[in-house]
């Protein structure tokens, strides 16, 4: 995203300190955050406030994982990440091309039904999901959280819309080569897809690393827990414990910052993709 | 009649490849969403008994529903949330996203600040602010005494504790706002802005004139999105306010309420219920803004 010259110029000292002051705001938290977890359980309630420890502290963190096994929180979460992106980009784009190239009688009603999924709220499944998942034998296991996760409407959604946009040249010269349509979906759209799939991948690596409902419902056994379920038992056990609350929070939460950093452009792309198309 | 029929069968192949590609993700999505969300309706109407038995019970849920006031009053709370915070968001969000806009200093450091909320996770921002505002050690009463401002109980007065949360949901709204309100202003053709240059326009009139009204079919997406997922909100006051508090009957939303009767309290049907009120809800607010949409939404 480019910076563009508009006409309008204001005095920028105004600007400037418009956006310290808001940058302030937002960036206090994180600071704060990060300052927490180096201070001692003393330093942390003294009054008045100090702001920086005297000394750093790394025990909180050693702390966190005495505490909790922290370890096994990062393969949960990442193990279900993992899996939800795989199904994600498979079926949403196997899908999204049928949508998108393909004619079939009931497409367009298919169609309104998943959109339908999109418009409602989360809370009016996951009630019966639990009960399926139990039914299953699935409670306290990573595919509760992963399996139903890997299928997505969103996903279908935005690469069909994605597709859509793409020029139909290509595929007529391979439709004439002889090429089925599982073979231009994977030789031709998918490679041209590549944008949206990278937004779509964020997506889901987001949404699935922060999600905190769904898996505390259905994984309350601390060996299946992911990170956000395990920061919120933490809380639960270490209540008022801010150096130990804070760093757990950091160590949940960078590498989500990481990858923002990494790809910020993309996340950028991505976001600003479904709200212009 | 041979081509015909030719081409009549590439049409039958064609439907097959369409059914098969489709089958994986409708099949899922069909069994683990749609299927549950029919079982949501009809567990809505049944009383459930100690071990997970269930039996048919009319209307009695919404009975219940209607004449509860914990609901009514999360219903109420839903609102002040969507109320207070979607507008501030908003607005918050297209003054930064039109500063942004501009050839500045140090714009992709602001953008990736303004970004950072929106990717952390909202346990993790509902511990750190509970800790800012902690009426004993919390950084804000201490920065507050140093301008010799009395400090409050952000969170543990019932009355306060409401706009506290609502500050948290704005703080983490901004950014994602804010990349799409980005992209939105970048789609207002320039030659908008050069035609009222050259007819004398001042900052503000081209604000006024051309860029909001430009900016309207982007801002009415945030709001419907904003507006959804504030409606929904959970995690935070999950996070903030625990269970139990002396504030939860002041702070807890709907969906809250829900999960407290789903899998606390454990009235399956009640709680049925309750997400059948949460999807009306969600239905007719989204159903309000788009028709409403056609006063403000200025579309090319």
């Amino acid at each position: 995203m480019r910076a563009e010259n508009v006409s309008q110029k204001p005095k920028f000292w105004i600007l400037h300190t418009l956006l310290i002051v808001l940058a302030f705001f937002m960036l206090v938290p994180f600071a704060w955050m990060i300052l927490t977890s180096f201070k001692s359980l003393g330093e942390s309630v003294h009054v008045p406030v100090i702001v920086f420890p005297k000394s750093i502290h790394w025990d909180n963190y050693i702390d966190v994982l005495y505490t909790m096994p922290f370890l096994t929180f990062y393969f949960n979460t990442i193990a279900i990440t993992a899996l939800k992106v795989l199904g994600t980009l498979i079926f949403s784009s196997l899908a999204a091309y049928a949508f998108a190239r393909i004619e079939f009688p009931g497409r367009n009603v298919l169609f309104v039904i998943l959109i339908s999924v999109l418009m409602v709220p989360g809370q009016i499944y996951i009630l019966p999901l639990f009960l399926i998942m139990r039914d299953f034998g699935w409670l306290n296991t990573l595919q509760a959280v992963a399996v139903p996760g890997m299928f997505d409407a969103f996903g279908v959604f935005l690469l069909r819309q994605f597709f859509l946009s793409l020029m139909k040249e290509l595929e007529e010269s391979a439709k004439l080569d002889g090429c089925n349509h599982l073979q231009i979906y994977w030789r031709i759209m998918l490679p041209l897809a590549k944008p949206g799939l990278i937004a779509l991948t964020i997506f889901t690596v987001l949404a699935s690393w922060n999600e905190l409902l769904w898996p505390m419902i259905v994984n309350s056994s601390p060996a299946k827990m992911t990170l956000a379920v395990g920061l919120s038992w933490l809380q639960g056990r270490h209540g008022t414990n801010y150096p130990v609350l804070m760093a757990g929070s950091l160590m949940a939460l960078w590498p989500m910052v990481l990858l923002f950093l990494t790809l910020q452009k993309h996340f950028i792309e991505g976001i600003a993709m479904t709200g212009t198309k | 009649m041979k081509a015909i029929a030719g081409r009549s069968r590439i049409k039958k192949e064609n439907w097959l490849w369409g059914y098969s590609m489709i089958a994986p993700a409708m099949l899922g999505i069909g069994f683990f969403f749609i299927w549950p969300m029919i079982q949501t309706f009809y567990f809505s109407m049944t009383r459930w008994g100690d071990f997970g038995t269930y039996k048919f019970a009319g209307f009695d849920n919404y009975h219940r529903l209607f004449a509860d006031h914990d609901v009514w009053k999360a219903v109420l709370n839903t609102f002040r949330y969507v109320v207070l915070a979607v507008p501030l968001s908003v607005a918050i969000s297209i003054l930064v996203a039109v500063m942004l806009n501009q050839k500045i200093k140090g714009l992709s450091l602001y953008r990736t600040l303004f970004f950072l909320p929106v990717i952390t996770m909202p346990a993790a921002v509902a511990m750190v602010w509970k800790w800012l505002y902690n009426s004993d050690y919390g950084l804000l009463n201490h920065m507050l005494n140093e301008f010799s401002i009395q400090g409050s109980r952000w969170l543990t007065d019932p009355q306060l504790a409401p706009y506290s949360i609502v500050v948290v949901m704005i703080w983490s709204s901004i950014g994602f706002n804010m990349v799409i309100l980005l992209a939105g202003l970048q789609g207002i053709s320039k030659t908008y802005y050069e035609a009222a240059r050259i007819d004398g326009a001042g900052v503000m009139a081209q604000f006024l004139r051309i860029t909001l009204p430009g900016l309207t079919p982007t801002v009415f997406f945030v709001f419907i999105i904003s507006l959804i997922g504030t409606l929904q909100v959970f995690d935070l006051i999950w996070m903030m306010v625990g269970n139990p508090s002396i504030v939860k009957f002041s702070t807890q939303s709907v969906v809250y309420l829900f999960y407290d009767a789903a899998f606390l309290t454990n009235e399956k049907g009640y709680a049925a219920s309750i997400a059948v009120l949460i999807f009306v809800l969600v239905m007719v607010m989204t159903i309000i803004q788009m028709v409403f949409q056609k006063k403000w939404v200025h579309y090319e």
